[in-house]
């Protein structure tokens, strides 16, 4: 039932690094009690892996995202990236929010150059900020605030944000969620083509079972809070995906019976 | 039949033609109606300057007259002839309601006071005799002005400053928040005024101890107002900067700051409100010199007209400060167009 997939290395370029979670077990402290909210979750995902963690709502899988990210420390075990212990936020490895929380009083370009601004290289890169503009297509909202974007346009924006540090680790926290679902395929198929291109390792947090089938090359299924891995699902299809494909339809049937809705199916 | 139809159409062009015309002048009345009542209230105001011979001795009262045909003439014209004058001519005519008004105010002022004494003469001096203050009395009534500017900008400037670092800190720093903020809760809301006989015999000169109070009464809104500004940044922008490799001077000057501006700004105003009200306070107490200082000299000499002058000057002051402040706000805080309505 449970199909124990053996992670094969799927570096293309080597540009991502490795993720090493072991043995993480983490709790919120709410009102004086403790609230475990991790617990004991190890997973290995080698350079250029793409990977869906799904799990009910609430289960913990944001504040693992947060955990990788280095913006909360794990109450025990360890992360690593690549070889190193992960002590706290590096611009190798950058979060997509499911808000784009672009920053209002800066401009697109602006808000594209935050990374480097705050590292102190943009002086000398500013064509990478041109570059990662160019790469979301949206070059000619360089002047443009935030609040005359469009939602899809702001969390483009907020996608160029993260690769304009050509980040290790894409950590990416429903980073379509809150998107039309004309928009939200379009930039699936956007995120995939990216994803091949970098080379980089990226970690997708989801409830969309669909999507995470689209995009990912692994999907792991978390358990209901406080979250283990319950299954480690391998789906073995090139890119670029059919969503109609029958073989991802049995593992869409798998997953959503492990997290206990096969009844709606 | 084809023929019927033409002759048919042209004689309804014809009388659509001649009906857009007559709109035309119609609507070109309309918008110079109210210029020609600003007019006739003007010459109304220059008449009864002319007509009656004035109660008191007043020096400028033909000059007041002759300046009221000159405006009424202005009116007159600019509002008629709108469209040869560009941009000035439609701000003429959106301002002519208001010509009106201030027409006919001065009118009943000067009828009410100089002609007929209908309101107690000392106490309410005539239109011409304000005007008299302003030709007469300059050179004193411009070194006021100098010298409030003067009081108010030190005074205002250092507050602002020590306000808003004060502020910044107590909503970033735990710590700084622990210590200022009881000391904060205690004197704040004390009236900058009631410090007034103490900082006068404690700071070494009455220019000093203004600039303090001053200070102090701009100084507390903008505390309060830039600390709570920084304590509601959303906790999102300081994650999305850390990721980034943002360093903690980062996230108060680039995150922290901008984010709060709108707050501080709102602080500003109200620090500039409260530090006018303890300018002129201070200016009649103890300073000797200012606008304040000119009224309270007025008063002593029963110059009813140049308390009235001078407080006019005020209120200009004032509002232009104000504005002033308000233009700076909407340059900086042009991203907020679209996201906060003023």
């Amino acid at each position: 039932m449970v199909a124990q997939a053996v992670a094969e290395p799927v570096a293309r370029h080597a540009a991502g690094a490795s993720l090493d979670i072991e043995h993480v077990s983490h709790a919120f402290d709410i009102d004086g009690a403790e609230l475990p909210v991790l617990e004991d979750v190890s997973l290995l995902i080698q350079p250029g892996e793409f990977v869906a963690l799904l799990g009910p709502s609430g289960c913990g899988k944001s504040t693992l995202l947060r955990l990788v990210a280095g913006l909360e420390k794990p109450k025990s075990g360890t992360l690593r990236e690549d070889d190193n212990r992960i002590r706290g936020p590096h611009p190798s490895r950058v979060v997509v929010f499911q808000d784009p929380t672009l920053f209002p009083w800066r401009s697109v370009w602006d808000n594209v150059a935050l990374g480097l601004e705050a590292q102190s290289i943009l002086k000398s890169q500013r064509q990478r900020v041109d570059a990662a503009l160019d790469l979301v297509g949206l070059s000619a909202f360089r002047n443009a605030y935030p609040h005359q974007l469009s939602g899809g346009m702001a969390q483009r924006v907020a996608l160029a944000r993260a690769l304009v540090n050509d980040p290790k680790i894409l950590i990416l926290d429903e980073p379509l969620g809150k998107l039309d679902s004309l928009t939200r395929i379009t930039m699936q198929a956007e995120l995939v083509s990216l994803w091949q291109r970098k080379g980089l390792t990226a970690l997708l947090v989801t409830h969309d079972v669909e999507e995470a089938l689209f995009l990912a090359n692994r999907v792991i299924v978390l358990s209901d809070r406080p979250a283990r891995v319950k299954a480690d699902i391998l789906v073995d299809r090139t890119y670029p995906r059919h969503r109609g494909d029958p073989h991802l339809a049995e593992l869409r049937k798998q997953i959503l019976g492990l997290l206990g809705l096969d009844a709606t199916w | 039949m084809s023929t019927y139809s033409l002759s048919d159409t042209i004689s309804v062009e014809g009388s659509r033609a001649s009906n857009s015309r007559a709109e035309a002048i119609g609507d070109w009345l309309r918008s110079s109606g109210v210029g020609v009542a600003a007019a006739i209230a003007w010459i109304a105001l220059g008449l009864s300057c002319l007509w009656w011979p004035d109660l008191g001795d007043w020096s400028r009262t033909y000059a007041l007259g002759i300046a009221a045909f000159v405006v009424a003439a202005l009116a007159l014209f600019g509002t008629l002839g709108a469209d040869f004058l560009g941009a000035a001519g439609p701000a003429l005519r959106r301002r002519a309601p208001w010509l009106v008004a201030l027409g006919l105010f001065l009118t009943v002022w000067e009828l009410a006071t100089a002609k007929f004494a209908w309101l107690p003469l000392p106490f309410f001096p005539p239109p011409q005799a304000v005007v008299e203050v302003y030709t007469d009395d300059l050179p004193k009534l411009l070194d006021s002005v100098f010298a409030s500017v003067k009081l108010q900008l030190g005074g205002y400037a250092i507050g602002a400053a020590i306000g808003f670092l004060t502020g910044v800190s107590i909503g970033w720093s735990r710590s700084v928040g622990y210590w200022v903020h009881p000391i904060l809760r205690f004197i704040g809301p004390l009236p900058a005024t009631a410090w007034l006989p103490i900082a006068f015999f404690t700071f070494p000169s009455s220019w000093s101890a203004s600039t303090f109070l001053i200070a102090l009464a701009t100084g507390f809104p903008v505390t309060v107002l830039t600390w709570s500004g920084v304590a509601s940044v959303s906790n999102a922008y300081y994650d999305v900067a850390r990721t980034l490799g943002a360093k903690p001077s980062f996230l108060v000057l680039k995150v922290a700051i901008p984010a709060a501006l709108p707050h501080v700004f709102v602080g500003l105003f109200m620090g500039l409100g409260s530090s006018f009200a303890v300018l002129v306070v201070a200016e009649m107490i103890g300073v000797k010199a200012g606008l304040g200082w000119y009224l309270q000299w007025a008063q002593g000499w029963a110059a009813y007209a140049n308390m009235y002058a001078a407080l006019i000057v005020m209120s200009l002051l004032c509002s232009g400060a104000i504005t002033l402040l308000f233009r700076t706000r909407d340059r900086l805080l042009v991203w907020q167009k679209g996201v906060v309505k003023w």
